[in-house]
């Protein structure tokens, strides 16, 4: 796998950045031939995590297989689950509760505010600022307090079920939600001061691993990394599903294609969470908070394809089943995967330095990469 | 464009596309050699402008392979999904990485998981598994009685 570590003939070095968790945000594994200081090539080498979901997933019935989920994109489990339960439910003309639907979406935006948060102080770290990691975790671990009560795990929630959700909310949730936003109205300017119009964080970030919109799409890069570069791309406006074609909310779109840009549309993706959670915290609606469905699910004979947006970008869900209990084949497009082919031609040319400033604004999470 | 009108407008660029029911998008069928003027009519053409391939894998049918490619515009938000049968002793197809970007990883993991040689592909190596990794695990007769549990 790898050839050869040193120097190549033209006087290139060849230096291996990772696996090292969290410098390279999980097991990721980079290859980097250097003239100088420049980037030459980055060559990504996956597999350190590889656990073969998909396979594991063909001999795993249409329950079980959801579980799994929650292993890829860790910071998205809810999202994740979400997807698949959709996939299920469309095959199976399951309909879901609205109190379910509900309870869903707010689920998936607080994983959403949380994974973006935590992001933020990540990215901050990357740069040299350890004290925004401690601000974000003290928000996050907020949110995965909600989580552990209603959903009773902290990071592999496997809450959403195919026909709405495990169990029902937790008698705190809502005032729960409430305080999550009142803080965060208060800590995000904070957060604003302590790294957004920092002139050092500005100065690392502005101008840095541009990618046109052009090549954003055809990389296949989505989520917040392609909404940098003014793709619109955000499945819960293109392909409302659950609801959210009733919800108010901005896709946020930026133009200019760089480092910075992907950081603001991020920071801004965290304040149209909060206006969805603030839209249906008050509003959901009583009900069953989960469809009755039949003890051994059968999915018809066909192909099923279901994609949500998850923090980092579009999950796709393709599944071919033969009438069976299990799925014949399982695809998870991942947007980790499609994001990180971008990293190579959005480095090269740039300095070894901000190379770990384009890695962090493209928020890898390896176990999503991997599968 | 609807989906009759996109498989009107495909059979007249290729006429021996082969529609398949079912799914909610069209499912066309085309043969291997014509796939990579196919491909290049999606992307270039500006009324079919498929800007965006999202999903690129390959299911093991046992008497063939399948390649799968979802494909989708940027422009016109619609979608279209394009199979090829490939045969499963030596399964080869042009690679379409020159066309969408993204196929050069996707076309690296499908080499290595179902075997499937993408002629021209520029770096046609294994990117998950190690070098030294014998057989196809995605492939429905894969046997590994180390690191495979049977359920």
């Amino acid at each position: 796998m790898i050839e050869e570590i040193g120097t190549t003939k033209e006087g290139d070095l060849i230096i291996n950045v990772g696996p090292q968790h969290p410098a390279t945000h999980g097991v990721l594994h980079l290859v980097i031939t250097l003239n100088g200081e420049t980037i030459k090539k980055i060559e990504p080498h996956l597999g350190y995590i590889h656990r073969s979901i998909e396979k594991m997933c063909e001999s795993l019935s249409y329950r079980q297989f959801i579980y799994t989920t929650s292993r890829m994109d860790y910071l998205s489990s809810h999202i994740n689950n979400h997807g698949c339960a959709m996939l299920v439910e469309k095959g199976m003309q399951i309909e879901v509760p609205p109190r379910a639907q509900v309870i869903r979406i707010m689920m998936d935006e607080l994983t959403r505010i949380a994974s973006h948060v935590l992001w933020w102080g990540a990215m901050a770290m990357d740069l040299g600022a350890m004290t925004p990691y401690f601000h974000a975790f003290r928000e996050r671990e907020l949110i995965n307090d909600i989580m552990e009560e209603t959903c009773g795990a902290r990071l592999t929630m496997n809450y959403q079920v195919p026909g709405g959700v495990m169990a029902d909310i937790h008698p705190n949730f809502q005032r729960r939600v409430k305080d999550i936003i009142k803080q965060l109205y208060k800590k995000l300017p904070e957060y604003d001061e302590l790294v957004t119009g920092n002139t050092i964080f500005k100065a690392r970030t502005m101008g840095i691993g541009y990618i046109s919109k052009e090549d954003a799409i055809s990389y296949g890069v989505t989520g917040p990394s392609a909404r940098a570069s003014g793709v619109s791309c955000d499945i819960r406006k293109l392909y409302p599903y659950e609801g959210y074609e009733k919800l108010h909310f901005n896709e946020v779109l930026h133009t200019d294609c760089d480092t910075y840009s992907r950081y603001l549309v991020r920071m801004l993706e965290i304040r149209e969470s909060i206006s969805i959670l603030e839209q249906l915290v008050d509003n959901i609606p009583e009900g069953d908070f989960q469809a009755k469905t039949k003890a051994v699910l059968k999915l018809p004979k066909g192909e099923f394809y279901t994609r949500v947006e998850t923090a980092r970008g579009e999950l796709g869900v393709y599944v071919v089943s033969e009438g069976g209990t299990t799925p014949y084949r399982i695809k998870f497009r991942s947007p980790g995967f499609s994001n990180l082919s971008a990293l190579d031609m959005m480095s090269r040319g740039q300095k070894i330095g901000d190379m770990v400033a384009i890695m962090g604004s493209l928020d890898l999470v390896i176990p999503d990469i991997d599968r | 464009m609807t989906n009759e009108e996109l498989i009107n407008e495909l059979t007249t660029i290729q006429p021996n596309l082969v529609p398949e029911a079912g799914g909610e998008w069209p499912n066309l069928f085309v043969e291997a050699a014509d796939w990579p003027k196919l491909a290049q009519a999606l992307r270039f053409k500006d009324d079919l402008f498929f800007d965006y391939l999202f999903c690129l894998t390959c299911v093991d049918w046992k008497t063939h392979l399948s390649m799968v490619y979802h494909l989708s515009s940027t422009l016109h938000r619609h979608n279209i999904v394009i199979k090829s049968k490939l045969n499963r002793e030596k399964p080869e197809i042009q690679t379409v990485c020159d066309i969408w970007r993204t196929a050069e990883f996707h076309e690296r993991e499908v080499y290595e998981l179902f075997g499937v040689n993408f002629l021209q592909h520029p770096d046609l190596r294994k990117l998950i598994l190690p070098d030294d990794w014998v057989g196809y695990p995605l492939r429905k007769d894969y046997e590994d009685p180390i690191n495979m549990i049977k359920l």
